[in-house]
């Protein structure tokens, strides 16, 4: 089952769409800069483009369709009140550039999120302004070097990262300029202590530590991991991907971290948007506020609206909302305040979920993984054997079908109506099948997927083919990556070409 | 309310197949004394009581529902067209995450693939990626993806005074730690030309903004002998545009582009308070492993069949590391998404006359605020659906004055170009009927003879 591209439905003269008459005299064109050729765009029917996408749409596999366990991805089901939320016209419709005094929902809306996320990491202050997790990590590491540069301490040029990070941990580090070093993991998922000690010098500008890390694992040395970097003089960056183990657990600021990002889309419930958009503000500890970067929103007592009197206690009317930079800011990470929309869901996930809530959350993420890991870990090697979070890593090989790899169990559970889990990552695990549930999951969806891996573990044992030219029952069967990427082809071309 | 379906049944029957008693027992590896913090928030609400809190919050701005509006600088009003928000608002698009599984994941794969082909086929380059956070950002990788070109042996990136300033400070944050000179706008007040005597063997990218931040348009001849000395010292011309401006003047690929950037807002996103948007990014094909972000080609599947996956991941993080060209992972996949249906709605024609319309309304206001005495129309060059107003009052006094019109005036140029301070950049798109501009008119002229006061 594939479906034409949409320029393979364009026939010259159709138009989707209906626009006003000019109700102005026309003014001159300037004839030197008129395009002669028409850009190339499809011309379609509106019935014929909502049919394309509405039959594109179901050769997609979405968390609203079924169980999406994609490894450090959270794909948690996500309330629809979110939607409908950020897309109220007093939100949609305002302008960035609009004068405060216009905006003061919006204001106040960013200030309280501001507050909640500070509240639940324990961090003095946060800039809701990177647009991802990625620019978020990017964002606290140019903080960290940002931080030894005011103190005049130059000579600071490495980051020391776990050899289980995600790959945005050193893509962002070069990215600052900065060096990376990669600290090997100990035989409990843990960082190694001692090559800990062996790389802290005063070379060292900090550690970005993923906790719990992508082995889903809590550090059991972490207050030693950061004693240790703190004493050598460097900063401690958490990874926020994780979040979702830690709300109302543990606050990363109180576990000894000085700067951290926050997924809202992950752990405050955006859905994912096919990649995107995501926001990534990034928490610090007070030491830290002044480099974050701008504009944050600040509270201030608005003279004229107040009118309490001595000893009366400020309410809500008494205070705007004003943007404003912080001293030693790092600078703008993008245009305007950030992915406003993703803050508006995640205000209305905090709302509704409460300090109860969202502890809830993480208790039951938690539970989720672990009861996964228990049932499987029967049947698929389990590499790191201890309680996990939110997430765990099996190995996707089985002893007794040597030729199975775990790409054949993620392709052959697509034909069980399933999303595979993150394939070959973290790499410190061979043929790692990484395994998050999230809290959204009943007992029924994971049963059934334990159900699925057992079956399919039967099965590469008695069929293996079956596991090997899987997945069987989707759109398209097994692409052929290699041919992709060795002759692009990454637009259409008209057939003359 | 936690969206959780667990009963205390399950729980318990969970907690027994673990082997553990509580679920307190699986935090033990969490050191004690921070263990379970009390997280002072507000009470829970239920759905219809956040509705009504949110609603209040958002009833308390004033939106561009309300108001006529003429402020765009970067942001801007257009017309969406239904079917973008009824495409968008499938939870199959909406509820999936990066398509990592192919065999699953066609339908995202197909749009990302369509929406390359349509950035490419209005900018006119070859080959365009899936896409970045907003303009701004893309301008950024644009500079960092001509360091790499120039294999880290360039370190200064042009930029003209007139690529809006927010852009400006974006690329000098990205760049701060990688040696890179930010140069070229120290005078706000230089012209192109003058940007060429900059051009050195040590440059790697000239970057300019077509219509730029004023809104004008220098000619494609000036813009194409800016190319041409960029490529004669080894450089690569980066141009970052208005998307919608391609439905009418020509694309950057005719005077000299190698890379085109820009802000696709405008195509189908509401302004949302400044995101999520959409950075476009394209460039000529013998870049294309230098670049940032996800892309995806066409192949074929075991049987035969034409499908679409992600490629030349060799590139990226998740592979690379370190090395890879970018950090970029989630990108800006829905609002790409919603920028195709847009362009497929409108199609070549519709472009074209919501182009037109831009210039034609914008054209029609200027004309009529150029009589009005006390203001003047800074129009020395063409300009596309932005021009500069000077003012007789500070543009914050004429816009607090406006807004009791229900107008939403222009943004306030000496915020970021001292040498324009009471110079306002007004914005007319294709949703500012003849009426709405008449009303702006008739405001100015009775704020400018002192009457709105």
């Amino acid at each position: 089952m594939t479906e034409k591209l949409i320029y393979e439905l364009s026939r010259p003269g159709r138009c989707a769409c209906f626009l006003p008459k000019t109700d102005v005299p026309p003014a001159e064109l300037p004839s030197e800069w008129v395009r002669e050729e028409a850009p190339l765009l499809p011309e379609v029917s509106e019935v014929d483009l909502v049919r394309h996408y509405v039959r594109l749409s179901q050769l997609n596999y979405g968390v609203d369709i079924g169980f999406y366990p994609l490894g450090s991805c959270t794909m948690k089901y996500n309330p629809k009140v979110n939607e409908e939320a950020c897309r109220l016209p007093g939100f949609a419709q305002t302008h960035p550039l609009q004068s405060e005094d216009t905006v003061q929902g919006n204001l106040r809306l960013m200030y309280e999120l501001q507050s909640y996320l500070a509240e639940i990491s324990g961090f003095a202050a946060v800039s809701l302004q990177p647009a991802a997790g990625a620019h978020g990590e990017f964002a606290g590491i140019l903080i960290m070097r940002a931080y030894h540069h005011d103190r005049g301490d130059t000579g600071r040029t490495r980051i020391l990262i776990p050899d289980s990070a995600h790959g945005t941990n050193p893509a962002s580090t070069t990215m600052s300029g900065l060096e990376v070093v990669q600290l090997k993991s100990d035989a409990r998922g843990n960082v190694d202590l001692d090559d800990l000690r062996a790389h802290l010098d005063d070379r060292v500008i900090g550690m970005m530590l993923t906790n719990p890390n992508t082995l889903g694992l809590f550090d059991e040395h972490l207050e030693e991991v950061a004693r240790l970097v703190h004493g050598a003089g460097g900063l401690m960056y958490g990874d926020g991907a994780n979040l979702n183990a830690l709300m109302g657990i543990a606050k990363p600021a109180e576990l000894g971290f000085d700067v951290m990002h926050f997924n809202l889309h992950k752990t405050f419930s955006t859905p994912h948007g096919g990649g995107g958009p995501g926001s990534g503000p990034v928490g610090v500890t007070a030491e830290l506020a002044r480099f974050l970067p701008g504009p944050i929103v600040v509270r201030v007592l608005d003279e004229e609206a107040c009118t309490c009197g001595p000893g009366d206690e400020h309410d809500e009317f008494c205070y705007r909302y004003e943007l404003s930079e912080p001293a030693s800011s790092i600078g703008r990470l993008k245009a305007f305040y950030g992915n406003f929309g993703v803050m508006v869901r995640a205000y209305t996930y905090i709302r509704m979920l409460g300090a109860k809530g969202l502890r809830q959350a993480s208790e039951d993420a938690v539970l989720n993984a672990n009861y996964l890991q228990a049932r499987l870990k029967q049947v698929y090697p389990l590499p790191y054997d201890r309680p996990c979070m939110h997430e765990f890593v099996l190995e996707g090989r089985l002893p007794d079908a040597p030729e199975i790899r775990a790409l054949d169990v993620s392709k052959r559970l697509m034909d069980y109506g399933m999303h595979p889990p993150t394939n070959y990552f973290p790499l410190i695990v061979h043929e790692a099948l990484m395994i998050e549930p999230t809290e959204t999951e009943s007992k029924e969806s994971l049963d059934a997927f334990v159900d699925a891996m057992l079956r399919i573990a039967e099965e590469a044992r008695t069929q293996p083919e079956l596991l090997h030219g899987a997945p069987h029952t989707t759109p398209v069967g097994r692409l052929d990556e290699v041919r992709a990427a060795r002759e692009p082809r990454l637009r259409w071309r008209p057939p003359a070409d | 309310m936690s969206y959780v379906p667990h009963t205390d049944a399950d729980r318990r029957e969970m907690l027994a197949a673990i082997g553990v008693r509580s679920v307190e027992e699986l935090f033990a590896v969490v050191p004690e004394s921070v263990r379970f913090p009390e997280l002072r928030l507000p009470e829970p609400l239920s759905e219809a009581e956040v509705m009504e809190e949110l609603r209040a919050l958002a009833d308390s701005n004033a939106d561009l529902d309300h108001l006529a509006c003429f402020l765009g600088a970067g942001a801007y009003r257009h017309y969406i067209p239904s079917v973008v928000q009824h495409v968008i608002g499938r939870s199959e698009f909406y509820t999936a995450y990066t398509p990592y599984q192919p065999e699953i994941s066609q339908g995202t794969l197909q749009t990302i693939f369509e929406y390359q082909s349509m950035i490419c086929g209005l900018t006119g380059m070859e080959v365009s990626n899936a896409s970045h956070y907003d303009g701004a950002t893309a301008m950024a990788e644009a500079v960092i993806m001509a360091m790499s070109v120039a294999r880290g042996k360039r370190r200064k990136a042009i930029v003209a005074p007139t690529v809006h300033p927010q852009y400006r400070q974006v690329v000098r944050t990205y760049t701060q730690g990688m040696g890179v000179r930010v140069v070229g706008d120290e005078d706000l007040t230089a012209d192109l030309s003058r940007l060429a005597d900059l051009i050195d063997g040590d440059t790697a990218c000239v970057i300019v903004q077509v219509p730029d931040f004023l809104g004008g348009l220098e000619s494609p001849a000036t813009l194409s002998a800016l190319a041409e000395a960029t490529h004669r010292a080894g450089a690569l011309f980066v141009v970052s545009v208005d998307p919608i401006s391609l439905g009418l003047l020509k694309p950057p690929s005719e005077y000299g582009a190698d890379i085109v950037v820009g802000e696709g807002q405008s195509l189908g996103l509401p302004p949302s308070f400044g995101g999520p948007y959409l950075g476009f990014f394209a460039c000529r094909e013998e870049y294309v492993r230098r670049m940032a972000g996800r892309l995806v080609g066409e192949t074929v599947d075991s049987q035969g069949r034409r499908g679409y996956v992600l490629t030349l991941a060799t590139r990226e993080q998740h592979i690379r590391r370190e090395r890879a060209t970018s950090n970029i992972c989630t990108n800006e996949a829905l609002c790409a998404l919603a920028a195709s249906v847009y362009l497929a709605a409108l199609g070549p024609r519709g472009l074209r006359q919501v182009a037109e319309l831009c210039y034609h309304r914008s054209h029609y206001a200027a004309r009529r605020i150029a009589e009005l005495p006390g203001f003047a129309v800074l129009d020395s060059r063409p300009f596309f659906k932005e021009f500069v107003v000077r003012c007789p009052a500070p543009v914050e006094e004429i816009n607090d004055e406006l807004l009791e019109w229900d107008i939403l005036g222009g943004y306030d140029l000496g915020r970021d170009y001292p040498h324009l301070a009471g110079h306002m950049l007004l914005c007319v798109t294709e949703l500012n009927s003849r009426a709405q501009i008449d009303d702006l008119v008739m405001a100015l002229r009775i704020i400018g003879e002192g009457g709105g006061e």
